[in-house]
């Protein structure tokens, strides 16, 4: 069996204040079926508040799946995920909160946008400034904006005060540059601010040496299960 | 020495598509998409667009194939190869000089086998021929014969992207369309899928690669035409971009700097939306050196080796 | 002023009034009917036979009855049993299709399977066992037209309902910490509803038609009721003898019914699908 702790490299960062462990997983394994191979085999990770861990590695190797069960979308087939030491509350509001890759498929079609930012809390015009989200915007449908406004709509309507985790699933990879410096300034700042923690999954080795305070590589597994 | 001049594989003239859609109740409203855009691309060139994503740089590749659905409005001209790119001639050459590469298998028919999909429609006379051509061409990016017998979904990711390319290598093209040909590939795949490109651009065709992914551009192509808010703003060798005050507009300049290997500093603001462009240039409300010239047309033009769309390009 | 009256006609504008047309034709015939008092079209056997003249305006049959007024009626009955069918039919389509989308598991194969066996049996033969065994009649063509047009519903509410199930946003919500009830009620409803409407919209042509088909195979109402069915049952006889009349009129009647609900209908279709929305 293949014992796949992650491999802890510094970026060459200090980890910033080093706090309480927020999130954890366990000893996570996972597939589809029970005949299909292994995705996730023993795979274990600790984040503190204010730690931004980055998770690298090409695509198709279990990082999205990762992502969901730490967020909860998915159970694992065996361990766990827990939340400042506690099994991850799988009702009521998480305090991990995931934003993905494909944000035109992160909001319900048929709703407007103003709808979609509210869904869970009133962000202040202050923090929908600082996204770039501009009024006009609220009374048009998702299909008429573009992925990088889709993102920032995304992005703050999980900056609830009840979120105090946030795990980035290539969250820029489909936006251009410019778009993707301005979205990482700001959700630094809040993270920093708010001692949050957070996971970001890209490929991207500049971006994650610029937004992260540590690496780690998902092993690569075999089709075969081990 | 050649004897006819060398016609450009694609030429793109002041392109404009625009779509109708419904707006409130029962009126419909023109909604201008690309404008004004010209581009030129020889054969032996590999040309990549960059831009973000959904801003309209696959209609640019849908315009010239000749795919836009049904409410679009093409305005412009289209050369290929010094003919007029019309419907009748778009049908023709489609799949065939023209050849298109899509993002995913998911472009393919789930339901087909891939040889016959790579093999594409043929007479019956030709189909021997063909399928001899297309295990020669399988050979050539190191698949193995077996594959064409395997469905879209049973493709893993390396194969795919090379069945792809396979598909588009077919019939001698003459250019090729690539519309975001690695989306989050590891770094080796897609080497060696820009790797295929170069060869196939030495062996005389023009590709034109359609991205949103910078760093993978300037590794693979010759110019990068930076495409912003339906227009393109500048056309510049891929070298400027790798050399300090080498580019010309001030998109391009925020551009670099905001790029996460050099300052990741972004500028202010978002692209225009579509239905509510300013008058003049299209970057004028982030731009730091606007006057009230810009207010007016803006039109392309040659700069030190490269085409920029501003009035005080340096 | 080819190309203007082109753009007037848009999708939009046709199924407006396509809708419009379809309701004003539906509750004009409805109404007709109901306030059509029997002699209008009783017997009368002076008057057999007629053409169409300005006196009746579609001619009379066999037994001298006014075809306009017995037409009218006809049709206003099967909209009766259409509306009622339908109605009856698309409830139980969204119960079945709501209950296997969201409990799954055995619940899910059990309503597959009744869809299975409700498609694997021809149409006609299904209606016309359950008319009988209802024991034909109005009450017969009901019963039947109602519990044989759930199944294609059913797997469109079903495969909706699903769909969004599994989305992302519906998910996120979950995250977001709102209950299943919010969930269905603020995510599902506004994706399934739209489809759901139009099915029914769809559905209830095909009620009609039915309805008229096993009235016109004789199990359904009985003669001395008018409905079209019975009406272009009777006119088979005199077809040959050159009275067109008897046929074509109530034919074109039932014809347009049917159209203008599946004009509307697959308009609406289109209008909601976001690819062809636009066009």
């Amino acid at each position: 069996m293949q014992n796949s702790n992650s491999a802890v490299s510094d970026a060459g960062k200090d980890s910033s204040k080093a706090g309480q462990i927020l999130l954890e997983a366990r000893n996570i394994c996972f597939r589809y079926h029970r005949k299909s191979p292994w995705v996730l085999q023993h795979v274990n990770l600790k984040i503190a508040a204010g730690e931004r861990v980055g998770l690298v590695g090409p695509s198709g190797y279990g990082k999205t799946t990762l992502s969901k069960i730490l967020a909860g979308y998915v159970k694992p087939v065996q361990g766990e995920v827990l939340w400042k030491g506690k099994p991850l509350a799988l009702s009521g509001y998480c305090p991990v909160q995931m934003i993905s890759q494909h944000p035109e498929q992160a909001v319900n079609p048929r709703w407007k946008m103003k709808k979609i930012l509210r869904e869970c809390w009133q962000p202040q015009d202050e923090l929908l400034k600082r996204m770039g989200i501009e009024e006009e915007w609220m009374e048009r449908w998702p299909v008429e904006l573009s992925g990088g406004e889709l993102q920032r709509f995304c992005i703050a309507r999980v900056l609830g005060p009840e979120t105090e985790f946030l795990l980035c699933d290539e969250i820029s990879t489909m936006l251009d540059v410019i778009t993707q410096a301005q979205i990482w300034k700001v959700l630094l700042k809040e993270a920093e601010t708010r001692n949050m923690g957070m996971l970001v999954i890209t490929h991207n080795h500049a971006l994650a040496e610029k937004v992260c305070t540590r690496m780690i590589k998902l092993p690569e597994l075999n089709d075969s299960s081990g | 020495m050649e004897n006819r001049e060398k016609q450009p594989v694609l030429k793109v003239e002041h392109l404009s598509i625009s779509f109708e859609r419904y707006d409130r109740g029962m009126k419909r409203r023109e909604l201008e998409l690309v404008h004004d855009l010209s581009l030129t691309v020889s054969a032996g060139e590999i040309v990549a667009v960059a831009g973000a994503s959904g801003s309209g740089k696959s209609l640019l590749a849908h315009g010239i194939l000749g795919i836009l659905p049904g409410n679009a409005r093409m305005s412009g001209t289209m050369k290929f190869c010094g003919q007029r790119l019309d419907a009748s001639l778009q049908k023709k050459l489609r799949g065939r000089e023209i050849s298109f590469i899509p993002q995913s298998v998911e472009y393919l028919d789930p339901l087909m086998k891939v040889g016959k999909q790579v093999a594409g429609v043929c007479s019956h006379k030709e189909k021997r021929k063909i399928q001899e051509k297309m295990y020669q061409v399988f050979e050539r990016y190191r698949l193995n014969p077996e594959t064409a017998d395997r469905y879209p979904h049973q493709l893993s990711g390396g194969m795919a992207r090379r069945v792809l390319i396979a598909g588009a290598v077919m019939h001698r093209a003459r250019l090729i369309v690539a519309d975001e040909p690695t989306p989050g590939l590891q770094e080796e795949l897609a080497r060696e899928t820009f790797q295929n490109f170069r060869e196939l651009a030495e062996e005389g065709c023009g590709i034109l690669l359609i991205t949103h992914d910078i760093d993978l551009a300037l590794q693979a192509a010759d110019r990068v035409a930076m495409f912003y808010a339906g227009t393109i703003l500048e056309i510049a060798p891929a070298g400027d971009f790798r050399k300090q005050g080498a580019l010309r507009h001030p998109y391009s300049q925020a551009f670099l700097r905001a790029m996460p290997r050099n300052e990741f500093e972004p500028i202010e603001g978002t692209q225009p939306y579509a239905g509510n462009l300013p008058k003049g240039c299209l970057f004028r409300d982030r731009c730091p050196n606007w006057d009230e010239d810009c207010k007016g047309s803006v039109e392309m033009r040659s700069w030190r080796g490269g085409e920029v769309r501003c009035i005080h390009a340096k | 002023m080819n190309r203007e009256t082109e753009k007037f006609w848009n999708r939009r504008r046709k199924t407006l009034w396509a809708v419009t047309g379809a309701c004003l034709y539906l509750t004009v015939c409805l109404a007709a009917g109901l306030c059509i008092s029997p002699e209008r079209y009783g017997v009368d056997y002076q008057a057999r036979f007629i053409a169409p003249c300005p006196e009746h305006p579609f001619g009379t049959d066999s037994m001298g009855r006014d075809m306009f007024f017995r037409s009218v009626r006809g049709l206003s009955n099967s909209i009766v049993v259409g509306i009622l069918a339908s109605a009856v039919s698309s409830l139980l389509a969204l119960v079945f299709g709501v209950t296997a989308a969201l409990k799954g598991g055995a619940a899910d194969r059990f309503v597959n399977w009744c869809v299975d066996l409700c498609m694997g049996i021809p149409h006609l033969i299904l209606l016309i066992l359950i008319s009988f065994m209802m024991g034909r009649g109005g009450l017969g063509v009901t019963v039947a037209v109602a519990l044989t047009h759930w199944p294609e519903l059913t797997r469109l509410v079903r495969a909706e309902v699903l769909q969004v199930r599994n989305a992302q946003y519906v998910q996120a919500s979950c995250r977001m910490g709102k209950t299943r009830l919010q969930v269905a009620r603020e995510h599902m409803l506004p994706q399934v509803l739209p489809v759901y409407l139009i099915g029914v919209v769809l559905l209830f042509p095909h009620a009609i038609m039915h309805e008229a088909a096993i009235t016109f195979l004789g199990f359904g109402f009985s003669p001395e009721v008018p409905a079209i069915g019975v009406i272009l049952s009777e006119s088979m006889n005199h077809i040959a003898t050159g009275k067109w009349w008897m046929a074509v009129f109530p034919g074109l009647m039932l014809l347009a019914a049917v159209m203008l609900f599946d004009v509307a209908g697959e308009n609406l279709k289109r209008l909601l699908n976001p690819n062809s929305g636009n066009e």
